[in-house]
């Protein structure tokens, strides 16, 4: 009886997360599959008549905008690696006592919404605001420059809102690399880049692997940076979604939608995974 | 006895007749660390030289500033005043990486995400020495720590004796001019300690590299070094071989830093031929090689293991003590008696178990404490 109830505790333990992800994944993620294959309209009602056409439809019409959810995510990715691998390396190694202020410091942000943040970056570079105004009156920028509604505006922005994701990870790697090993590095005759490339670099790998999950999957699906910071020519597929569902109420449409980028998505990821080498995958997910 | 190893090359005694000159050269070398308000001086005026082929120990507590002392040599601290020369060169200022010296950490630092040969390797790679040089030099060494199947591995994979050996393999396996050991058997249980003990003098001998060997343990350091320096508190106490060290210990420190020691005090009665002699009530008496002067309050230090117990009172030619035996502790090849003399110092005498030496004294029996006056030893009080 005792031993019945040891055995049987981890999975009552887990059965409220496995419920939850039962009620708010599982069962949507079905729903919306089932939505996707529906056709009719708000008015008359969704009848089921299993419509497989609605993907290479959707696919047709909106491969622009997939495709550059995809270039941004991708460019954001890259941008938050650039600035949060030297971020996140500075604050593990010397960081010293006041690692847990630089820490606090990067999730400030997280205490506004997101939305919030956003508005006030347009406010900020407005052609004639804050820094755009400051560098065209001191003669430093030509009068019609302008950064808002451009790609590079949108890139900014989701790289801004999701570099914490990426600073995270790579942190909790690089903080728990032996300094010691790092000093055999250079006693073994390597220069600070070459202790770097071939010792920190691929010992922080695991935590590289997720940061970029955890920024790429996001920044590719997001829809408030384009709305607010980007214009017309800026559309990703997560305002897309978003139109069709709230604005056109277009509900198998935007819920085939979903799923096309969800699919490429995770085609993306596994073979990211593969090329990097499962061994790396396995080590994030035992974290 | 503390001197002996197991092998069967004797050690010897002025490795400057190796020839070849000094390893290394610390200058009037002295470190301060700068801490809240003030500083902390870890390393405060070292001087010393370390002969070519030689084994080194820098020995003290923690906290005495030997592994400071070593850091300096690799280069990963730089010290506030004085010069570090490696092979007669000036190399202050001078990153670790353009030294020609390699350390073995305490902890082994082995790079996790290589291989038991890429960690070797690496090393040689960063010379950019030949691959097939490099392979060769590789497996020659992993064979020499006895690691040769082993190369594949991860160093997770190995027991921290194996990994130990691939720290010391990554080091040597570069022909440094001298390679550096901080503590490398302190995470070694005692077993594999004493065996690793005997492999490192081995090794050493084998490969004819200078060693500069930190350790706290002072049975290590005795046991496997040419010479030792003894730290405490950021200065050299003492050099000298183990048996100078410990036969003729030079400080107080020393004396107590270093094996068991019995100080006695007293006041110098007079001077006879070289002696001088501390006189006791009933004619116990303490000889002492030592110039003091008449009336001069001195301390003298004597090894357990050096005095010899007995019923009877010894000649005059003896240093001679009465006490009372407080403590009998048997300990299979000797005996351990702890006595209480009669002007109250605590005494501890080790006794050979040897076949004529049965049961010498009881707990309660009064006896006679006896020793060479050359095995006694002044120091300043």
């Amino acid at each position: 009886m005792a031993r019945e109830r040891t055995t049987a505790t981890p999975y009552l333990l887990a059965m409220p997360g496995w419920i939850w992800l039962a009620a708010f994944f599982v069962v949507p993620i079905i729903g919306m599959l089932w939505m996707s294959l529906m056709t009719g309209n708000i008015v008359t009602g969704f009848q089921p008549t299993f419509n497989f056409g609605v993907y290479p439809q959707v696919i047709a019409t909106y491969w622009e905008q997939i495709l550059r959810s995809l270039a941004y995510g991708l460019c954001a990715t890259l941008l938050c690696i650039a600035i949060g691998y030297p971020l996140a390396f500075w604050i593990a190694f010397h960081g010293g006592r006041n690692k847990a202020t630089y820490l606090l410091l990067l999730l400030l942000p997280f205490f506004v919404s997101q939305i919030l943040r956003t508005i006030s970056w347009k406010f900020l570079l407005a052609d004639n605001g804050v820094i755009l105004g400051t560098l065209k009156s001191a003669g430093l920028l030509p009068d019609g420059a302008h950064v808002l509604s451009t790609s590079t505006a949108v890139v900014f922005g989701l790289a801004y809102t999701f570099l914490p994701f990426m600073v995270l990870p790579i942190y909790a790697v690089l903080e728990r690399v032996d300094h010691r090993i790092v000093e055999a590095a250079h006693d073994l005759y390597a220069s600070r880049i070459q202790a770097f490339v071939r010792v920190v670099l691929p010992l922080s790998l695991p935590g590289l692997f997720a940061g970029v999950l955890l920024v790429f999957v996001p920044s590719s699906a997001d829809y408030v940076n384009a709305s607010v910071l980007g214009g017309t020519h800026n559309t990703m597929i997560g305002n897309i979604i978003q139109s069709q569902y709230l604005v056109n109420n277009a509900y198998p449409v935007a819920s085939a939608i979903t799923f096309v980028l969800m699919a490429i998505l995770l085609v993306g990821i596994f073979s990211y995974a593969k090329a990097l080498g499962t061994e790396q995958v396995m080590e994030v997910q035992a974290k | 006895m503390a001197t002996t190893t197991t092998e069967e090359t004797p050690v010897p005694q002025e490795p400057s007749t190796r020839g070849g000159g000094a390893a290394i050269a610390l200058e009037g070398v002295a470190k301060a660390y700068r801490s809240g308000h003030g500083t902390i001086d870890a390393v405060r005026q070292v001087d010393l030289t370390i002969e070519q082929g030689e084994f080194f120990s820098l020995l003290g507590p923690s906290g005495c500033g030997k592994t400071t002392t070593m850091r300096m040599i690799a280069g990963f601290e730089e010290p506030t005043s004085g010069v570090v020369r490696l092979a007669g060169e000036d190399v202050t200022g001078v990153a670790p990486n353009r030294r020609d010296v390699n350390m073995v950490f305490q902890s082994y630092a082995l790079f996790p995400h290589m291989s038991v040969a890429d960690n070797v390797a690496f090393g040689l790679k960063r010379k950019k020495v030949a691959a097939v040089e490099i392979t060769r030099r590789v497996t020659e060494i992993l064979e020499l720590v006895e690691l040769g199947d082993r190369a594949k591995y991860k160093p997770a994979q190995l027991s921290g004796g194996q990994q130990q050996r691939v720290a010391l393999a990554r080091a040597l396996v570069n022909r440094p001019s001298a390679l550096l050991l901080d503590e490398p058997l302190a995470a070694l249980d005692l077993k594999l300690r004493q065996a690793m003990q005997i492999e490192l003098k081995r090794i050493q001998r084998e490969v004819g590299i200078t060693f500069v060997y930190v350790t706290h343990d002072q049975g290590e350091a005795l046991t496997m070094s040419d010479r030792i320096a003894v730290m405490n508190k950021g200065v050299i106490e003492q050099l000298g071989t183990p048996a100078q060290i410990y036969e003729t210990p030079a400080t107080r420190f020393v004396a107590g830093f270093i094996g068991t020691s019995n100080l006695v005090t007293g006041v110098v009665a007079r001077g006879v031929g070289g002696y001088s002699r501390l006189d006791y009530s009933d004619g116990q008496q303490v000889l002492v090689r030592t110039d003091a002067i008449s009336g001069e309050h001195v301390l003298v230090t004597v090894r357990p293991e050096k005095i010899h117990l007995g019923k009877h009172q010894p000649g005059t030619d003896l240093s001679r003590l009465r006490g009372t035996v407080r403590e009998v502790v048997y300990m299979g090849s000797t005996t351990h008696y702890a006595v209480d003399t009669a002007q109250g110092t605590g005494m501890t005498v080790f006794q050979q178990n040897v076949s004529d030496a049965s049961n010498l004294a009881e707990r309660g029996d009064t006896v006679w404490l006896s020793w060479r006056p050359e095995h006694s030893y002044a120091l300043p009080s």
